[in-house]
């Protein structure tokens, strides 16, 4: 029985990428706690770190589409992999839910310290007006959902020019609504410190906004494999993992929108 | 639970050995992709944490063993190097109770149980050759490692008062913001993050696992109790952990970036953060125990030479304590100023879990009812989980009582309940899960006498230990205090010499690894006999390194 498998399990040879990815994630976090409260070395302990977490990342994951290729991916290892990125994104949203719950305790219940004034938005809060630069957003991001799913009905077609540019079109997409958030952080009137109108709304937004560049990367990533060849109109999960995940910070980022930039900005004068 | 008809390819009595081809020494150990292996590094681990963690209650209770304070002072100067104040010794105090909780919480008891258990035998149970993600479950091992440097690291610098992070487990703003200066509070918060990141990971594992890679044949109604018990866990893990972190996250901006979520002075809320962590905490508690009734069933079943009583019934009460165990956080918060109706809620929910936790304990006696017992080390500890889960579940019905818990908050009745299920209760359900598999796991027999000599010493110590503490909590002693009245003295030192009772009962324990390792007999495939009937019976001991190249199938 030994050395022969009878199943169509994948069984790895052993790794290096777990280890060091941890120990870089070691490296990375004593690089954060030097960095705030401003001990030297603090930069370059950090930035190694993170470099060795990025490396780690693409060193582990070219080895997973090397195996893809190597026919390691059989049905039923697909399938976990549905598995386990369905459950990734089930405890993302769970991370939201964090956020999510800050900013109902908040606004549901406003402080009556002199600050908040019992009111939400607290008084004396400019906001942001939620139908101008957040509806365009809105609007982007939504367009960017329709754009992914025209790439994944032509990459089933077998239509690969279709995939290709239905990917252009979701990447330009998403980073003109980073370029968007960016620039309304830049001239919006509240900052992140001393009030929790703030704190509650930059940490939402941008966390968001830290998914969405992780999904641009990823549809980015796709979009290089696709020029390569790497997706079969019956094998192409890399590809679908990083739809379900553009399509979980769309969905994220209509809770936002309705629950922050509309709902939680409601009666306050807008910048 | 399942009787299993076991392919005879799988049924191995010769020793395989010789004919696996295990990798190298680094290779091996270092980057596993097996889950045998990466189940045995969690068990070195989590014994290694849990001697830190013990060692730190054996400093507590040294101290608490007399009013006055006796040994922190010159702790807290040895540690510092320089003459420490009162006020750095009582820091040093809420160190060492922070310590203990989160090493004993985070480091040993979820290691040992999910991580070490869980690993070896959730695969081999369901007769799968490894886990859905082999690579991905030695990150969740390896990050760990890390998490538990930063958290120790945290103990040698700065972190308010003195030294360390002294915020108690539940790292409560606003003592864990404003109150604790310096790095050390970061470092802990950060220990949190890395471990939390290796929960979820391992919780994405296993429900992969569980539902992917059962044996042609085992559907989720035959799947063996411990395998349900592990699935309940990681659905709590995935669910609760990224709740925390984004608690901890706020708690490090709150610290670092002037962020005013836990500020009132900027409008935020301290209570907040109490229910984030507890939305977190409650489903946590049963991350703790909810793998021991897993384990519990099992080792029941097998002494009893009976299956377990109400199979489904036992299935389904998990699954119910890990649902409602998601809508009961605030009973841990009944003194910050509740609304009445939210108090009743809360207790009326609480009170709910009774039930099925009622279930599981009558079954298990149900199983032994007309069982033919045999009365083996694992069998004896789990009999002892039964005893004292049953009266740490009975204290717990009495806080869960939001008027009662008005006057028991915060008191020693509330440490003896929670000792009385966890370090009673999920400790008792660990040794009589690591004696009931442990020649399967090394191939070598423990020596029985020994086995039950660790027993009777260690009930006995862990019962003087935390008895007591019922009493001290009814008179009114308030938790996380290193010094008291001269009233609470007569209790306090019964509890330090009852340390002392259960720190003899660990030496023989080690006693009886060592010389198990050393001069224990060989262990056959199936050293139970006829009551064991899950499928790691039928593998020799250790099974093979990698199990179940020909799948089996299950009637």
């Amino acid at each position: 029985m030994a050395g022969t498998k009878n199943h169509d399990y994948h069984i790895l040879p052993p790794s290096i990428w777990p280890f060091a990815g941890s120990m870089a994630a070691l490296v990375m976090a004593v690089g954060a706690i030097l960095w705030m409260h401003s001990m030297d070395p603090s930069g370059i302990v950090f930035y190694a770190g993170t470099a060795g977490v990025v490396g780690t990342m693409y060193g582990w994951w070219a080895q997973v589409v090397k195996e893809a290729h190597a026919g390691d991916h059989t049905p039923v290892v697909q399938l976990h992999l549905r598995y386990g990125m369905i459950l990734f994104i089930a405890s993302e949203v769970m991370f939201f839910v964090g956020w999510f719950w800050a900013w109902f305790d908040f606004s549901l219940f406003p402080s009556t310290a002199d600050v908040i004034g019992g009111t939400w938005p607290p008084k004396g809060v400019e906001v942001l007006n939620a139908f101008e630069l957040p509806l365009l957003n809105t609007l982007i991001l939504l367009c960017s959902g329709t754009t992914v799913t025209w790439a994944h009905h032509s990459l089933i077609n077998g239509d690969r020019d279709g995939l290709i540019k239905g990917l252009w079109l979701t990447i330009i997409l998403g980073v003109v609504f980073s370029c968007v958030q960016a620039y309304e952080y830049s001239v919006a009137p509240f900052p992140f410190k001393d009030l929790n109108y703030g704190s509650s709304f930059y940490m939402a937004t941008g966390f968001h906004g830290f998914h969405v560049l992780v999904g641009t990367i990823f549809l980015i990533v796709c979009l290089v494999r696709a020029y390569k060849g790497h997706f079969t109109p019956k094998q192409h999960f890399g590809f679908e993992a990083a739809a379900w995940y553009w399509h979980f910070v769309d969905v994220v980022w209509l809770f936002l929108f309705l629950v922050i930039y509309v709902w939680g900005g409601w009666g306050a004068a807008t910048h | 639970m399942t009787t299993i008809a076991a392919n005879p390819a799988d049924l191995h009595d010769h020793d395989h050995a010789h004919d696996d081809h295990k990798p190298a020494f680094f290779q091996r150990w270092f980057m596993s992709t097996n889950h045998k292996d990466i189940g045995t590094l969690y068990l070195i681990f989590a014994i290694v944490a849990g001697i830190i963690g013990g060692a730190i209650s054996g400093l507590m209770r040294m101290e608490l063993a007399e009013p006055g304070v006796q040994y922190l002072q010159g702790w807290a100067t040895m540690m510092q190097g320089s003459e420490a104040t009162l006020d750095q010794a009582y820091h040093m105090w809420n160190v060492l109770i922070t310590a203990h909780g989160l090493i004993m919480v985070f480091f040993m008891v979820m290691p040992a149980m999910v991580g070490g258990f869980g690993n070896w035998f959730v695969p081999i149970m369901i007769g799968a050759p490894d886990m859905a993600f082999p690579r991905m479950n030695n990150i969740s091992f390896w990050l760990l490692i890390p998490a538990f440097l930063l958290l120790l690291g945290s103990t040698f610098v700065p972190g308010g008062s003195g030294l360390g992070a002294g915020t108690g487990w539940t790292v409560y703003a606003p003592l864990s913001t404003s109150g604790s200066v310096g790095p050390a509070v970061d470092l802990a918060i950060l220990s949190l993050h890395l471990a939390g990141a290796s929960s979820i990971l391992g919780a994405i594992n296993f429900i992969t696992t569980i539902f992917n890679m059962r044996a042609p044949g085992m559907t989720l109604n035959k799947m063996p109790l411990f395998v349900w018990s592990m699935l309940v866990t990681a659905f709590l893990l995935l669910l609760s952990l990224p709740v925390l972190a984004a608690a901890i996250t706020m708690l490090l901006t709150d610290r670092n970036f002037g962020s005013a979520f836990f500020n009132a002075a900027g409008g935020g809320d301290p209570v907040l953060y109490q229910h984030l962590f507890w939305f977190f905490g409650h489903p946590e508690v049963y991350i703790m125990i909810l793998p021991g009734f897993g384990i519990i069933s099992h080792i029941i079943a097998t002494f009893s030479k009976k299956p377990v009583f109400g199979y489904l019934g036992m299935a389904y009460a998990m699954v119910a304590i890990g649902v409602v165990g998601f809508v009961v956080w605030a009973h841990h918060m009944f003194t910050v100023g509740l609304s009445v109706n939210m108090k009743m809620y809360f207790t009326a929910a609480t009170m709910v879990i009774a039930v099925p936790t009622g279930i599981k304990i009558f079954s298990w006696i149900a199983t032994m009812w007309g069982g033919s017992l045999s009365f083996k080390t694992p069998m004896v500890w789990a009999l002892g989980f039964i005893f004292m889960f049953t009266v740490g579940g009975v204290t717990g019905v009495v806080l869960a009582n939001g008027g009662v818990d008005d006057n028991l908050h915060d008191t020693y009745y509330v440490v003896a309940h929670f000792h009385y299920v966890l370090s009673l209760g999920a400790v008792f359900s660990i040794f009589a899960g690591f004696y009931y598999w442990f020649p399967k796991m090394s191939g070598r027999h423990y020596s029985e006498a020994l086995g039950h000599l660790h027993f009777w010493v260690f009930f006995v110590g862990v019962n003087v230990l935390f008895f007591p503490m019922h009493f001290l909590g009814r008179q009114g002693m308030p938790r996380r205090y290193p010094d008291y009245p001269e009233a609470y003295a007569y209790w306090n030192e019964i509890a330090s010499l009852g340390y002392a009772i259960m720190a003899a009962g660990m030496l023989i324990f080690f006693i009886n690894i060592a010389y198990a390792l050393v001069a224990g007999r060989r262990a056959e495939g199936n050293y139970w006999g006829e009551g064991a009937t899950t499928l790691e019976w039928t593998l020799s001991s250790p099974p093979p390194f990698h199990q179940f190249e020909t799948l089996p199938v299950i009637k």
